[in-house]
């Protein structure tokens, strides 16, 4: 467990007065308040170390106890092997001084650190705002493979020890989120239930690269098909299929395969488009009568 | 009135100690949807989560109606310009 400097969190010198803390909290409260910046971890995080932080340091009490454990750090093993055999009878653990500072709500559930229940006890939650009326969203994250995005298929979740049962349809993107409608927490005094929101992660374990609704895919194609023509068998993702090779088709001569590629989300029968790049590999290892043929060749040219 | 898709305003005013106007200045700028119906206001259960973050801003931090019209209208850019790097870095 490390100590928390809150002091620095908070930017404030130690002798920082009750209006310093305070001035300080609000300022990076409104910089680091979760509801001004969505999908943002590293603002949420902090957003909860200085509501941490507040929370000790505007309590007088609070601040106190953590100033004295502060200049004992280099005891702190010792206060944390004692704690935990449960002889350490400083005062701290266990108690709720109650009163202290306002803490900023953000509309989720955040533990404080190890740190903050060593000192002040519990497993307590702050941070999050108490409901009175809609019930809390909860946010999961469900990861497929790119070959399961193809197909509309049931997947099972279980998200805060409550099976829920949703059908994904295909064609779902990397990073997209859907929200199942009432499948958060109950609500409270007749409120409605809070959201689900699913985030989709999407591992690509095909050979192809995906755009959208379109995928590409890049293939190899001997010298000789590429000059005279000819016929190729190809991966897509609903099988295999033969594609015909014009003659003289170049390096890097991209085909398009229409209805070849992903399925449209949520507009079930509409595909995108497979293209296919054709990548010409020219013989190695030429035997004597071919370096003949092409030395011929390259004279008639 | 029972639908399952309003709530009244009055219901959600009561429970978070409110006040109605806070809900109709939010109504009146666009930022939520308020539904009145035989004289009763209605609140759309999708609008709730977007409500209660605007109930933050403007009581936890003290955010007036005029900062917080600007707040949805830059929440809203930040969002599709999120929507967009999605996109884009699924290209790369």
């Amino acid at each position: 467990m490390d100590f928390v400097d809150y002091y620095s969190t908070l930017g404030i010198a130690k002798t920082a007065s009750a209006d310093d803390i305070k001035k300080a909290y609000r300022k990076l409260a409104r910089k680091f308040h979760p509801d001004v910046n969505p999908n943002d971890k590293e603002a949420h995080k902090k957003f909860q170390q200085i509501n941490e932080a507040n929370e000790v340091l505007s309590d007088p009490e609070k601040r106190k106890k953590y100033d004295q454990y502060g200049k004992d750090w280099k005891h702190a093993d010792q206060f944390e092997k004692a704690r935990k055999e449960g002889g350490y009878n400083t005062g701290f653990g266990g108690q709720d001084f109650g009163g202290g500072g306002y803490t900023y709500s953000s509309g989720e559930d955040s533990d404080f650190s190890d740190f903050f229940e060593s000192l002040f006890g519990g497993s307590r939650k702050r941070g999050g705002q108490q409901r009175k009326f809609r019930g809390q969203d909860y946010n999961a994250e469900l990861s497929l493979n790119l070959s399961e995005a193809y197909a509309t298929h049931k997947q099972t979740l279980n998200v805060n020890s409550k099976t829920v049962r949703i059908t994904i349809p295909a064609g779902v993107e990397n990073g997209q989120v859907i929200r199942l409608r009432g499948y958060g927490s109950p609500g409270v005094n007749g409120g409605p239930a809070g959201d689900l929101y699913i985030t989709f992660v999407i591992n690509n374990n095909t050979g192809f690269r995906r755009d959208g609704n379109d995928v590409y895919k890049e293939e190899d194609l001997d010298l000789y098909t590429a000059l005279l023509g000819g016929e190729k068998t190809i991966d897509t993702l609903s099988g295999k299929i033969k594609l015909k090779v014009a003659p003289e088709t170049q390096n890097g001569t991209r085909v398009r395969l229409k209805g070849k590629g992903f399925p449209v989300y949520k507009n079930e029968g509409t595909f995108g488009d497979m293209f296919v790049t054709w990548t010409v590999k020219l013989p190695v290892n030429l035997s004597d009568k071919q370096k003949e043929i092409f030395t011929e060749l390259s004279k008639m040219s | 009135m029972k639908n399952k898709n309003l709530v009244p305003a009055e219901d959600f005013c009561l429970h978070h100690n409110i006040e109605y106007s806070f809900i109709s200045s939010l109504g009146e700028s666009g930022i939520i949807n308020v539904t009145s119906v035989q004289k009763s206001t209605f609140l759309q259960v999708d609008d709730l989560g977007k409500l209660e973050k605007f109930m933050r801003l403007h009581y936890d931090l003290q955010i007036n109606l005029e900062g917080l019209e600007t707040i949805n209208h830059l929440l809203e850019k930040i969002e599709n310009m999120q929507e967009e790097l999605r996109l884009l870095q699924n290209r790369m």
